[in-house]
């Protein structure tokens, strides 16, 4: 009897560690890309065990264009040999396969609204403050206007909850978590206020909810790389404006 | 005819359009694919209804399913809540990671071909060459998939089960980027370089609620005549 429950806990514990039981996750990324971090999160939330591939941009793994030959970006996850590229896509992915901890929630009106946030995330907002991040004098208030109505719609979502995905991070919370962190880089950076307190409570308030949570504290990459990296990406778009 | 379950399960579903939209199609395909009885409310796009701007505030823009008086917007994300709400007729996979390469290609699609068609409609001279250029090779990405993927049994990307994400997702090209291309006064398809591309095309437009929403060339050559020198007019004030 006692060899026998011994037998089975044993088992039991190593369908729990995944390495043993030979399920292998790796995470190709980069120490900055914002769209990898959010793979950090979500494994780290649901406690996936997963080795990390850092890559360099300028000089890219071959495994890294055998996984992803179509955008030869990161991030990439590997999962059991099987490689799967697009941020979004990789979240959904760990959410499907892994139930602990949901990124998504139960309703499909609930999911369909995520994943539209999401996408609100990616397709507009990134790109309205990444305006703004690289423009000056005139242009650049001129690129607050679309950023600033789309940061509104943001605080709009976020009445009456602490996170996006209302009591606890989801999967809206990672796709916008960059917001968190870059923002105020870009705003020291810039020298200009694009998420103001007064203007923005809500919003402002989950900047630091967010960013302070334990998981994601964590994994911030370094902010004095972040402040070169991109004090450097501004220059170079003004170098190749002004030719 | 729908059962009795699916029937219970439709509450009311409505679907704000507009009879050109591409967007819109995909939507309407996924609805008749699994047989779902929608009421159809046809937009005046330059007079948008108050349904329609409350319904989607954010974008202002069809498509926009309404179910039981939820709206959603965006039509890759409506798609994917038609086949969470009503499990027949599966249009991604069931599999986690057959499901992932679907929403990766559903992806690749709409920002390297989809985009880039609006781009290249909108954009003139060497701009529109520069456009042009990634558009082909992004069509050349497709077609290599199609030649891997498709053979006489497989016509679709949805697999021997016949249409699936991919399908419906590519599925404008078939009837709008030819048109497109005279209007825009650019080429990117070519029956030689994209034998296979080609013979999806045909294939997805005999699809039976597939054919009978194509609206013809000339009425499409039509209304996009109209609307490029408008768009090209607000790019150039900008």
């Amino acid at each position: 009897m006692c060899i026998k429950k011994g037998i089975s806990a044993a088992i039991a514990f190593a369908r729990y560690d995944q390495n043993i039981m030979g399920e292998e996750v790796k995470l190709f990324r980069t120490w900055s890309s914002p769209f990898a971090l959010r793979i950090v999160w979500a494994l780290r939330i649901k406690g996936i065990e997963y080795q990390t591939v850092f890559e360099d941009i300028s000089n890219k793994s071959p495994s890294l264009l055998q996984y992803n030959p179509v955008h030869r970006k990161v991030p990439v996850l590997l999962h059991n040999g099987r490689p799967i590229a697009e941020s979004l896509v990789i979240l959904e992915y760990i959410d499907e396969t892994w139930k602990q901890a949901p990124l998504l929630p139960v309703d499909p009106h609930e999911r369909a609204m995520a994943r539209f946030w999401a996408k609100f995330g990616d397709d507009k907002v990134l790109g309205s403050i990444w305006s703004v991040f690289i423009k000056q004098g005139k242009e650049q208030e001129e690129a607050m206007v679309p950023a600033m109505e789309n940061l509104k719609f943001l605080e709009e979502e976020l009445k009456g909850k602490k996170f996006f995905g209302g009591e606890t991070i989801g999967f809206v919370d990672l796709a916008l978590g960059w917001l968190a962190n870059l923002i105020g880089l870009l705003e020291e950076i810039v020298g200009l206020k694009v998420v103001d307190g007064e203007k923005l409570p809500l919003l402002s308030a989950w900047m630091q909810e967010f960013g302070d949570a334990p998981i994601i504290k964590d994994n911030w990459p370094a902010r004095d790389g972040m402040i070169l990296k991109f004090q450097a990406l501004r220059d170079a778009t003004f170098a190749a404006a002004s030719k | 005819m729908a059962s009795s379950s699916v029937a219970d399960q439709e509450g009311q579903v409505m679907l704000l359009g507009f009879w050109f939209s591409p967007f819109v199609k995909r939507v309407e395909w996924a609805l008749k694919f699994k047989g779902i009885e929608y009421d159809y409310v046809e937009e005046d796009l330059t007079n948008k209804s108050t349904l329609l701007l409350t319904s989607n505030p954010i974008h202002m823009r069809v498509p926009v399913l309404i179910h039981n008086g939820n709206p959603i917007a965006e039509s890759l994300v409506i798609i994917e809540y038609i086949d969470e709400t009503w499990k027949q007729n599966p249009i991604l996979p069931q599999d986690p990671y057959e499901r992932a390469m679907a929403r990766f290609w559903a992806n690749f699609i709409e920002q390297k071909v989809t985009e880039s068609t609006r781009e290249a409609l909108v954009s003139q001279g060497e701009q529109q060459e520069k456009i042009v250029k990634e558009l082909k090779e992004a069509i050349e990405v497709v077609e290599g998939e199609a030649k891997a993927k498709l053979n006489d049994k497989t016509l679709f990307f949805g697999g021997g089960n016949g249409v699936g994400y991919v399908d419906i997702v590519l599925g404008w090209t078939c009837n709008w980027m030819e048109t497109i291309e005279e209007v825009g006064g650019f080429k990117v398809l070519d029956p030689e370089s994209q034998p296979q591309f080609h013979k999806w095309m045909a294939n997805f437009r005999e699809v039976t609620f597939v054919k009978p929403t194509l609206a013809p060339k000339e009425k499409l050559v039509e209304y996009f005549r109209m609307v490029r020198p408008a768009r090209l007019g607000l790019v150039a004030n900008k």
